[in-house]
């Protein structure tokens, strides 16, 4: 018995799955952030899958995992910093009071 | 990977098991401090798979960026807007919730399917003995990545000065401050403060 891709393409599927769970029925938020970094890292967690069992002698999936990464961590900062606005203006973090689009 | 077959195979049952109890909580728990640090135990057990899967320079980019960066970002967030207020409750909200747990579900049993359907071109040449993957990865970035790692960092740099500009409080010009509370203002930071912001009396535009 031997790990297989298989294993981590359902992994990752899990997690995807999880993660948009969170992302539509949170009301906080910084929680719907999180989730979308459970997101990422599913997706991330396919990439390297694949770079392992398909493409083991030029690793690009972790190149684009990297990248992924990188526009991760720039999407955290913009969007806390946009909760944060949106907390300053609204005083609250309930995602069904920030109706600020609706008219 | 040097490590017995059997050992990775254990190895892969905890961190997965570790993964998927820390995400649900992340989901499903109510005190959004906990799931914050339950997110850094995602963060860390999807860094072990790394491990797992021959990547040690993403794993340990994993560790540091997520775990040290974005989770204590998140952990920042989460005491700047610490307000312990109790969501107004929404009429036939389990079904909203019900209905998002059937379309996960569904969704995730056509992944599965199509994942245990689809026969992979797994590589099953002869194990490869290369580089190490750092050095690698650093010959990718240099050669045929080269503009979109250049892209990445000017993404970064309009991340940080966006964040910036987005977070910080918005400055009052001096005549449009009312006389009394500029006694009160000029002792303390130059920005506009909670109270003030929040009166109403006066709320000039700063830009």
């Amino acid at each position: 018995m031997q790990l297989q891709l298989q294993y981590f393409l359902l992994l990752a599927a899990a997690l995807f799955c999880i993660g948009i769970y969170g992302l539509i029925t949170s009301r906080n938020a910084v929680r719907v952030l999180m989730s979308i970094e459970l997101l990422l890292n599913a997706v991330n967690l396919n990439l390297m899958g694949f770079s392992n069992f398909i493409d083991p002698q030029e690793i690009k999936g972790q190149v684009f995992t990297v990248f992924v990464i990188t526009v991760a961590a720039a999407e955290a900062a913009v969007g806390l910093a946009i909760v944060l606005s949106i907390y300053r203006n609204r005083d609250t973090v309930d995602m069904e009071q920030f109706n600020l689009l609706k008219w | 990977m040097n490590l017995a077959e059997g050992v990775q195979i254990v190895s892969f049952g905890i961190l997965s098991v570790m993964m998927i109890g820390s995400a649900l909580g992340v989901v499903l728990l109510t005190n959004i401090v906990y799931s914050a640090f339950l997110l850094g135990g995602v963060f860390i057990s999807i860094a072990g798979l790394y491990i797992l899967l021959n990547a040690d320079f993403v794993a340990a980019a994993q560790v540091v960026i997520y775990v040290g960066a974005v989770n204590v970002l998140i952990l920042f967030a989460i005491m700047l807007v610490n307000k312990r207020e109790d969501f107004a409750p929404i009429a036939n909200r389990w079904i909203r919730q019900g209905a998002t747990a059937l379309v996960c579900l569904g969704l995730f049993a056509l992944l599965s399917t199509m994942v245990l359907a689809t026969r992979w071109s797994v590589y099953t040449g002869p194990a490869v003995i290369g580089d190490s993957s750092v050095v690698q990865i650093g010959q990718h970035f240099f050669t045929d990545f080269l503009l979109p790692f250049e892209l990445a960092s000017v993404l970064l740099l309009m991340a940080m000065v966006g964040a910036i500009i987005l977070a910080r409080r918005d400055y009052i010009p001096d005549e449009l401050m009312p006389q009394d509370t500029q006694a009160i203002a000029a002792s303390t930071l130059p920005e506009r403060p909670r109270e003030l912001a929040s009166a109403g009396n006066v709320t000039p535009k700063a830009r």
